[in-house]
């Protein structure tokens, strides 16, 4: 008797009217990961761009608090599809964990993962963000073995160990041939040397924290702002 | 209803591993369909009759055999061995297990420990256990 997971063999489909993927990854905790990816996500589609987020962090999920998410769900039609936040297709392992902790091995990551790639139906999208799990374990290389077409964008600090940790990551999506769109370093006091790749910097904004939870104060910000720029670049959009 | 994404995902697979297999007809799929999840057989029944229709054609006339997938659970902190029927949970929690049954570790906990880290040794959600063809 075989067993095999027929998961993994929809996910292309899934994916197939994308027309660019992002992976926002960050290697050290607490480098402004999430929030970065969920603004550039409201930041593509404040620009008529179609965008989705896909929260993939399953271990520290906070997308939903960021984009301010209270009492949506995903519609059951064939598969799930995301509810609407903001112009942004949201997805997120927080829509089934009743805001618990959800304590998951290597391999239980890499299923809960494989099964929200499986029965999401994204539909047509130009940009699809993905917050990536931290560092990179099973779950990690899963989405870059199941989603080749992706595109990294790292994001650090200016602190000295989190460019060392960052240095590393480089090198390996070099190996792992994932073409990497930059770097952007976060809460950035330009006292230090700019990152390996920077793509630019964004500005320590002291009202961020104050924003979360609200779309339109969020794109208001100095980060939102600084980040903006930074896309319109990167992705090569007027 | 997302049962259909699953579905979907079934026939693409036995269609890639009748090209890999070289099988030319593909006669019967066996499915098992894990008790964690709580698939709804009729739906998922009807949802591969549905999507094998504007398949690979090799699939045409294919059977679809499920077969049922007790969950078996083992705990990492004391090694208890447990069934899901000893383990209680909401309407709302076994919902959310049904879309991602990795949630359980968020819902369900051993019975004897509670603890929350234990091992799914069995019946987690949809795997193709046989697929019988022709070449």
């Amino acid at each position: 008797m075989i067993s095999l997971d027929p998961r993994p063999a929809v996910i292309g489909t899934r994916l197939s009217k994308i027309k660019r993927i992002i992976a926002v990854t960050g290697w050290k905790g607490g480098i402004g990961k999430s929030v970065t990816a969920s603004t550039l996500a409201l930041l593509l589609a404040k620009r008529g761009l179609k965008t989705g987020l896909l929260d993939l962090d399953l271990a520290g999920a906070s997308d939903h608090i960021v984009l301010g998410t209270n009492g949506l769900f995903p519609k059951e039609m064939m598969g799930l599809e995301p509810p609407m936040v903001y112009g942004v297709k949201f997805m997120s392992v927080a829509f089934f964990s009743s805001n618990k902790a959800v304590p998951l091995r290597g391999a239980n990551v890499s299923d809960a993962i494989i099964e929200m790639l499986a029965i999401t139906q994204w539909g047509e999208l130009d940009f699809l963000v993905i917050d990536m799990p931290p560092g990179i374990n099973d779950a990690a290389l899963d989405v870059i073995r199941l989603i080749p077409q992706t595109e990294v964008l790292a994001v650090t600090t200016s602190s000295v160990l989190a460019h060392s940790v960052l240095e590393r990551s480089l090198d390996l999506y070099n190996d792992l041939k994932v073409p990497v769109l930059g770097v952007i370093e976060n809460m950035s006091g330009r006292e230090g040397g700019r990152p390996k790749n920077c793509a630019g910097r964004l500005r320590y904004d002291a009202g961020l924290e104050a924003a979360l939870g609200d779309p339109d104060k969020i794109l208001m910000t100095k980060f939102a702002q600084d980040l903006r720029k930074i896309a319109v670049a990167i992705l090569k959009m007027r | 209803m997302h049962e259909w994404a699953l579905a979907e995902s079934v026939i693409r697979k036995a269609a890639e591993y009748a090209a890999r297999e070289k099988l030319s007809s593909v006669s019967e799929v066996g499915v098992s369909l894990g008790e964690l999840q709580a698939i709804d057989r009729k739906i998922f029944s009807f949802a591969l009759q549905e999507l094998v229709k504007s398949s690979f054609k090799g699939l045409s006339c294919c059977k679809f055999r499920i077969l049922k997938d007790p969950a078996a659970f083992k705990c990492k902190a004391c090694s208890k061995e447990f069934t899901l029927k000893v383990l209680k949970r909401t309407d709302e929690e076994a919902e959310n297990i049904h879309f991602i049954p990795e949630m359980a570790h968020a819902f369900l906990k051993c019975p004897k420990c509670k603890s929350p880290d234990f091992e799914i040794m069995a019946g987690r959600g949809v795997s193709i256990k046989h697929i019988r063809g022709g070449r």
